[in-house]
Formats: structure tokens, C-alpha cells, sequence
């Protein structure tokens, strides 16, 4: 799950780690008169999405006076914002942070992240903060320092002196900094973060060090050792997402007309694949999971349907602990259940595949059959565009 | 020959009476699998599906000589079941469990590192995978056991469902599986596409090695530098995700891009240029490894 800014800076209160002072979070609906301004400012305005790139957007917005500030966090607040990371797609501005400004001397990159190779945390950093780490690591992959963490020990105090040596932090701030480091690795462990991102952290004209940004993503996995993170609305997945998990369906909503239904990730992302070889798109990834029964796929195709966008459903499942022919039976069922009007084709493969296809052809829906996902890709496709 | 299991396999189930560990511990019993005894604390000296049931591992391990695990356990405590099995002295280790916090796996990972240094012979597949299976001896995991066939070729992927694709693509071609490793879809696992690809390089019965792959992550540019470098047999590759869209996780919690890196077309490019061969449209994989195999067999077919 990925926290917005502000969920994240309320985790890094909690382990003491510094932030700019908070004037207050206003939703849509709210006065931006509640937001308690009672600093000399100026102020800073910043857009709560998930999403990288928002001060190009215009999701982060300085103001002098209170009066500029509540005007332009009122403002903000339902403004659709597109950036280089939400892949040409509109964030609606639902939620917006204002906190006291600082005056920039250094900007610093820090983050911890899964090193899935190691099988262990990494911390990352660099002197250079502000930019995109990926941009700094194609350009300038000398200039990041990467320490590997034991998950157990949490930061060592050498390693922390190390990362302050080698990020140059003034001694003047080098044991605020080692806690610091300390701390955001506490942050990661303790709170089975899959990513803990400070970016950037600064050193203030005031010689103060402070995260001006926080970025958490932590592990879904997890949830049930969380119960406060998981008691919070994960703002990323939809409505339609969030109903499907509800009744443990995967689903993640996509920009084509073809609906899916498959059992397994895995061939729910090749089954997408395959579609899109075949000349469409997919308007779905849907994994009904392993033991699909009549009651799981009347729910999916229910799930499918609620997107108006979809102009038929594949699905593609490959029956193998489940038989082919409980399956056909219960995408009979649930089609006529869900009065299905747009066009379906099935592809069922594994255990008793020739009663389920009889079964499927008996059935008097009108329904297309197919014996390779390719094939019934190609068929899908086509009755999508008929 | 084969890698991981065989006839002389002897499996422990973990989990052993719950509701999935029982229904597949029977579908492997059924197919011929040597279940010597399985694990549920609390409950020993009783008797499940005919074998018996211990509290400890140790204490299976102890009474029935097994020497590989099979766990089903809840994600909460899988990753504690993972380390009984190591502590028990078991030598393969398979965890099907979905689910298991990643830093679950950080330390075990780290433990079982520990063990391995120590001169233990220690292997985990998993978690969140399908398991293993070699066609004709062993099935230690949920896969459908029909759709096997013994053969040549070895098998290893990140996916459940979709290896059975790729088994049944082979076995309709009338070509076999020497062994099919599901190495599952985590980010911190157990053995990788390189462990593998080595059994499957030493291995005298696998002629040639279907690999199935994802975004997310690096395995796939790690397994590429092996093949280069070590990989004397045929790799037929598919690799998953290429419509995903960056940042969403796709069912697993390792198939996912994030910023920039485990792209599809990193993967293939890197697949591709260490000379295995990778197939666009995963209906095509068995034909693929069909034609190499059996070239002549195909000519005078028709």
C-alpha cells in the first residue's frame, strides 16, 4: 500500500525523524479557514497524490501571505493533476498539506529499499538530492552510495557514520544525521515497508536537517501484524479494486474494452499480453484465484461488467485442481445470472476439458469456444470490435 | 535422473490437517508422492490420510527418516515452519504458502544463508509457488499431477497457472518433463532461475530448459548472464507483463515494475542476447522447444 505525504510524515513523527512544521491537511469539502496559519510563513502548498512529479504539475505551490495560502490550497484542492508518473492519467487532488517553508541550503537523496537480490534492505543515497534517483543513477551511478542493511541489527552505528562521511553532512549536523539514518531504517523494518523514501532530506539555511517529503510503500503482506495501516483506505486502487479485494478477487482496472477473467497472476498477465498481440486491449487483469467456483465467478463477472468500457469477456482458465467441467457449469451459471449481453468467449484447458466444452456448447448462450489463449484472443478481439 | 525430488524422496507435510494441506497432500499421495508424515503442533500420535501426525519436525524427521518438506502453513507462521524444517535437518524445502511478509523471508533467508555457510545442505523453493514436481516419481506441491509427463525437458517459473500452460504445451507435444520447478512470485525467495538453471545444466535427463519469467525484479537478467556464460543446453524462454502497467503490483508481490527497473523489455533484450530463444506469444513455447528437440520427427510427420 502507498501512503500519501502526510501519512508518511505522521509515521516519521512517531520515530522522531524532523519534518517542516504542519499547518494542517484540508479534503475536498473542507475550509481552507481551518488550517491553523499562526507562523510568519511563507507557506508551502502541496498536493496529496501518489505520484512523483508533482511541482512540474503545479501540485506544489509556495505562498507569502495566509491569505495567498488559503487561496491557493483551496484551489488545489479537486484540480486534476497529470505527471511524467501517472502514465497521461488525471489524480484528482482530494487532499492537500500545508506546512511552514524553509530556506534550502543542500538538498540530500536517502532511501531504503528491498534489495530483492540480497534478500535484504538496502539503504540509498545520494549527495545529490531534488532529482529523480533514476535519472541520477542512469547519468551519475558513482555518485550513489549503496549500504546494505541486516533486517535484524537494523543500521549499524559505523554504517551510519560511514553514510555521513560519504554524504558530506557538516559537523554540525552529523549525530542529528546518524539518527536519522537510524531512524528511517527503523521506519522500514518496524513498519514492513517495501520502500521509505526521503527526497529530498535538507539542510536548511538554518543549519536544520529536515525530510521535506516522505514516500512509503509498504507491504501488503504485512497487513495483518498493522492493523492501523490496514484499518486506512489505500488511496491507489479504485472503487471497483477495492470491492474485488473485498471478496478475494484480484483485480486491477486497465484502459481497454476487453474484459478477462483468469485463474493465476501469471496468466492473467500473459493473457493481457496475449490480447494485446492479437490487436487489442485488455480493460482488465483479473485473477479469480485458485479455487474458482460458481460463486467466485458470478462475482468477477459482476466485477468485470461494472466498467462500462467493456465490450467482451475472455475467459481463460486453465483447470487443474479445479475441473474443467464445475468450471464451464459455473461460467454457465453466472452468465445467466449476470444476464450477460456482451460477447464471451472461453478458453478452458486441463482437467476434463471435453466434458466442460460439451457442457459450454450445450448451454445455449451464445458463446465462442477456443482451444489456445492465442486463439481465443484473436476471438475476443474480434468480437469486441463487431 | 532429475533434480530436487525422486523416487527416494520422503516428505513431511507442515500444515498437515488443515484444509489445504490435507486436500493436496492427498492429490500427492494419490499420484504416488512418498508423504511419510506431516506436522501439526498439538496434534501428534495422531494418524491423517493413514500416515502419521508429529508436533515437531524434529520429531518427523526423527521417526520417519524424511528428507524433504512440504508447507502449507498459514502466512503468519510459514516463515517459522520454514526454519523448523532447516532446524530438522530436512534437505529441500518447499513452502506453497501465499501470502508470507517479505521481511518474513528477509530472515529467513538470512538463517538459512547462515546454515548453508555452515556446510548444511539446505534448499528452499518458495514461497508462494506451486512446488515441484518430477513426473512419474514425486509431486510435492499443488500442481495438476495429469497434465505431466517424464521427459527432457526441465521447466522453472515464477508462476503457478502458468506453468501448467507451458507442462501442457510440452506434453501435448509428446515431449516430457525431466522436473518442474515453480520458484514462485516473491520478492525474497528461496532458490532463483540461476539455482535452478544450474541443477538443470547438470542434470543428464534435461535435454533442454523452459524458463518462465516476469517483470519485476532481476532474476531474469541474472538467469540471462548464467545462459551466456555456463548454459551449454537449449532455453526457451516467455517472459510475463509486457501490457502491465508500471507501479501496480500484478498479483504477485514481485511482479512489479518500479522505477525503471525489471521491465519486460529488459528482460527479453538480456534473454535474447545471451542466446535463448524467446517466444512473443506464449501459445508458441511448446512448438518452440519441439522443434528443436524433435526436428526429424516433425519433418517425416507430415
Amino acid at each position: 500500500m502507498k501512503l500519501l505525504e502526510y501519512e508518511g510524515k505522521d509515521v516519521f513523527a512517531r520515530y522522531g525523524i524532523p519534518t517542516l512544521k504542519r499547518c494542517g491537511v484540508v479534503r475536498i469539502g473542507d475550509s481552507p479557514d481551518k488550517l491553523s496559519l499562526d507562523g510568519k510563513g511563507p507557506w508551502v502548498i502541496k498536493a496529496q497524490v501518489l505520484a512523483g512529479g508533482r511541482g512540474k504539475a503545479g501540485g506544489v505551490k509556495l505562498a507569502k501571505t495566509t491569505a495567498e495560502t488559503r487561496e491557493i490550497a483551496g484551489k488545489m484542492l479537486g484540480m486534476k493533476l497529470v505527471t511524467h508518473q501517472t502514465q497521461g492519467k488525471a489524480l484528482t487532488v482530494e487532499e492537500v498539506l500545508v506546512e511552514e517553508a524553509c530556506d534550502i541550503a543542500r538538498e540530500i537523496y536517502i532511501s531504503i529499499v528491498m534489495d530483492r537480490k540480497a534478500g535484504a534492505p538496502s539503504v540509498i543515497a545520494s549527495a545529490e538530492g531534488g532529482m529523480s534517483i533514476e535519472e541520477l543513477a542512469a547519468g551519475h551511478p558513482e555518485k550513489i552510495i549503496r549500504v546494505p542493511v541486516d533486517a535484524e541489527a537494523g543500521l549499524l552505528e559505523f554504517q551510519a557514520r560511514q553514510l555521513a562521511f560519504d554524504l558530506k553532512i557538516p559537523k554540525k549536523n552529523f549525530s542529528d544525521f546518524t539518527e536519522f539514518a537510524k531512524n528511517l531504517v527503523k521506519v522500514f523494518i518496524e513498519n514492513d515497508a517495501s520502500l521509505v523514501e526521503v527526497n529530498p532530506l535538507v539542510l536548511t539555511t538554518e543549519e536544520q536537517l529536515v525530510a521535506i517529503d516522505s514516500k512509503i510503500v509498504t507491504d501488503d503482506n504485512a497487513l495483518f501484524r498493522h492493523k492501523d495501516q490496514a484499518a486506512k483506505p489505500d488511496h491507489e486502487a479504485s472503487e471497483i479494486e477495492r470491492e474485488a479485494r473485498g471478496i478475494g478477487i484480484n483485480y486491477i482496472g486497465l484502459d481497454g474494452d476487453i474484459g478477462c477473467m483468469v485463474n493465476g497472476a501469471g496468466l492473467a498477465m500473459a493473457t493481457l499480453d496475449t490480447v494485446k498481440m492479437a490487436g487489442g486491449d485488455a480493460a482488465n487483469f483479473l485473477d479469480v484465484g485458485g479455487g474458482a467456483n460458481v460463486e467466485q465467478i458470478t462475482k468477477a463477472f459482476q466485477i468485470i461488467l461494472k466498467d462500462p468500457k467493456v465490450r467482451a469477456v475472455l475467459v481463460n482458465i486453465f483447470g487443474g485442481i479445479m475441473k474443467c467441467d464445475n468450471i464451464a457449469s459455473g461460467v454457465v451459471e453466472a452468465s445467466k445470472k449476470v444476464k450477460l449481453t456482451v460477447p464471451l468467449v472461453v478458453r478452458l484447458e486441463g482437467t476434463r476439458v471435453s466434458e466442460g466444452k460439451e457442457i459450454l456448447a450445450r448451454s445455449g448462450l451464445k458463446l465462442e469456444q477456443a482451444d489456445s489463449l492465442w486463439e481465443a484472443a484473436q476471438k475476443a478481439v474480434a468480437a469486441a470490435r463487431r | 535422473m532429475s533434480i530436487l525430488l525422486n523416487k527416494k524422496t520422503k516428505l513431511i507435510v507442515h500444515g498437515f490437517t488443515g484444509a489445504q494441506g490435507s486436500f493436496h497432500a492427498q492429490q500427492c499421495l494419490e499420484y504416488g508422492s512418498d508423504i511419510v508424515g506431516g506436522v501439526t503442533p498439538g496434534k501428534g500420535g495422531a494418524e491423517h490420510l493413514g500416515k502419521p501426525v508429529f508436533n515437531t519436525a524434529r520429531d518427523a524427521v526423527k521417526a520417519t527418516g524424511a528428507n524433504a518438506s512440504l508447507i502449507f502453513v498459514p502466512p503468519p507462521y510459514a516463515a517459522d515452519s520454514i526454519l523448523e524444517a532447516a532446524d530438522a535437518g530436512v534437505s529441500v524445502i518447499i513452502c506453497i504458502t501465499e501470502g508470507i511478509p517479505v521481511m518474513d523471508m528477509v530472515r529467513v533467508k538470512k538463517r538459512l544463508n547462515a546454515q548453508r555457510a555452515a556446510g548444511r545442505d539446505v534448499t528452499l523453493v518458495g514461497p508462494n509457488c506451486p512446488g515441484v514436481i518430477t513426473p512419474g516419481e514425486c509431486k510435492a506441491g499443488i500442481m495438476p499431477g495429469y497434465i505431466h509427463k517424464k521427459g527432457s525437458v526441465g521447466i522453472v517459473s515464477r508462476s503457478g497457472t502458468l506453468t501448467y500452460e507451458a507442462v501442457w504445451q510440452v506434453t501435448s507435444q509428446n515431449l516430457g518433463q525431466s522436473t518442474v520447478v515453480g520458484i514462485g512470485g516473491d520478492p525474497v525467495q528461496g532458490m532463483n532461475f540461476v539455482d535452478v538453471l544450474k541443477l538443470f545444466e547438470a542434470d543428464r535427463q534435461t535435454e533442454a530448459v523452459i524458463m518462465i519469467g516476469e517483470i519485476g525484479g532481476s532474476a531474469e537478467e541474472d538467469a540471462a548472464s548464467y545462459i551466456k556464460g555456463e548454459m551449454t543446453k537449449p532455453v526457451f524462454c516467455f517472459v510475463a507483463g509486457k501490457t502491465a502497467p508500471p507501479g501496480r503490483r500484478m498479483g504477485h508481490a514481485g511482479a512489479i515494475v518500479e522505477g525503471g527497473a525489471g521491465t519486460h523489455a529488459s528482460k527479453v533484450e538480456a534473454l535474447r542476447k545471451a542466446g535463448a530463444t524467446v517466444v512473443d506469444n506464449l501459445s508458441q513455447i511448446g512448438e518452440a522447444v519441439a522443434a528443436k528437440l524433435k526436428p526429424k520427427a516433425r519433418a517425416g510427420g507430415r
